[in-house]
């Protein structure tokens, strides 16, 4: 899917996406010459039509998870499904709050979502993750919803 | 107005890269199987003829005869691969490549979404369920592809595919693979079973899967028919194994040395 301002007949640029939590999807485009921007609004059931295939709008920051899908998408999964390796975290320390936070995260996708933590402050020389770094991250990664 | 341009008109990068995105799904499969060597789908158009049986007997004889050989339970609503394989339910260890796939009888390598699923719950998923066949579909050939890509296979002789009734997950898996695997047909000796699946064979000739053979289950007792024999003759491919109500491991045996 590509958007063309007519006016200047130039590909628009994606900008920014937002997912509200009501299962719509919102992504506004730039045109690059008139700076006019356009919002892509979609369904739930279109959004979910994406997210099935398993891609990401506005293109992936984070490498995809192994189970990515099967981990966020089946709501009928067991929680103890996964056994995730600790070795991934090496010395990162957890605050108690960031802890916390984690333990509200359902367990069939925790493991995963602490491993996309984990691999942030590593990457960025994070010695310690508290929730300050996690709403960085989520802002920084689009982890909406997780 | 000046015609406006098309979708292939606009080659400026794209943020989302939608098309790489699939892309990099496909070359995950693709590298995750490379230390494969063949991929065998088990494959039927007829339920209830006995493909999860005898791919699990198949794997476990190829196993026994020194190959490593791993299954993939692609029934997503319906998988049994681990009670065949007698694999209990532990939590498989994840690592940042992949999961570690369950080992069962003999040897045998695999998995099945019965391992990620609470007991006895159907596979669902989180979404709008207005219309849900919408997007079920692609959902489940996501899962599918995870479960190609996503399970550290390590080096195999063989990989087996468990696939469900129908053609599907067939039509599926040749697209996530890049290229039709070779096909297995399961039947029972019955006219009904072989209307079906000679439907399913046609098919999967015409995706240019290679036929390796069929494999006539249930022979003997119950069943009248000659299903095997005529679908042979109609695909020019051998009848690899008639399978017994009670079989002993040395007709398995013979399946085995015939892939």
């Amino acid at each position: 899917m590509k958007f063309l301002c007519v006016d200047c007949d130039k590909q628009m640029a994606f900008e920014e996406r937002h997912l509200p939590g009501d299962g719509t999807l919102a992504a506004t485009f730039k045109c690059p010459t008139c700076g006019r921007v356009v919002a892509m609004l979609t369904n739930p059931m279109e959004t979910q039509l994406v997210s099935s295939l398993g891609v990401e709008i506005g293109g992936r920051t984070v490498p995809e998870q192994p189970f990515e899908t099967v981990r966020k998408m089946v709501s009928t999964g067991r929680d103890d499904a996964f056994a995730e390796s600790t070795s991934q975290n090496g010395s990162l320390s957890w605050s108690p709050e960031a802890q916390e936070r984690l333990a509200r995260v359902p367990n069939f996708v925790r493991g995963m979502v602490k491993r996309i933590y984990a691999d942030y402050a590593k990457e960025r020389g994070i010695a310690e993750i508290t929730p300050a770094v996690m709403d960085t991250a989520r802002a920084e990664l689009g982890l909406e919803g997780m | 107005m000046p015609p406006i341009r098309t979708y292939h008109d606009l080659t400026d990068a794209d943020r989302s890269g939608l098309p790489e995105q699939i892309g990099a799904q496909r070359r995950r499969v693709a590298d995750r199987l490379a230390g494969v060597g063949r991929v065998i789908a088990v494959m039927s158009g007829k339920g209830g003829v006995g493909k999860s049986y005898v791919t699990a007997h198949l794997a476990r004889a190829l196993a026994r005869s020194g190959r490593a050989v791993g299954v993939l339970d692609a029934d997503l609503n319906g998988p049994t691969i681990p009670r065949l394989l007698d694999v209990p339910h532990a939590p498989r260890p994840t690592h940042a490549d992949g999961i570690e796939p369950a080992v069962g009888a003999d040897g045998v390598k695999c998995i099945s979404m019965a391992m990620l699923l609470e007991d006895g719950a159907p596979l669902a998923f989180k979404g709008p369920s207005a219309e849900s066949f919408v997007w079920r579909g692609a959902m489940e050939a996501s899962a599918l592809r995870e479960l190609l890509s996503d399970v550290t296979w390590g080096t195999l002789d063989t990989l087996l595919l468990d696939l469900p009734p129908g053609m599907q997950r067939y039509v599926e898996l040749c697209d996530i693979l890049g290229a039709p695997p070779a096909v297995l047909t399961v039947t029972i000796p019955t006219a009904e079973s072989g209307d079906a699946v000679r439907r399913a064979m046609r098919a999967a000739a015409e995706r240019g899967s290679k036929l390796l053979g069929i494999v006539e289950n249930m022979t003997g007792q119950g069943f009248e028919g000659s299903a095997g024999d005529d679908l042979a003759q109609e695909f020019a491919v051998p009848v690899l194994a008639r399978i017994p109500w009670h079989p002993t491991p040395d007709t398995w045996s013979a399946l085995g040395a015939r892939l």
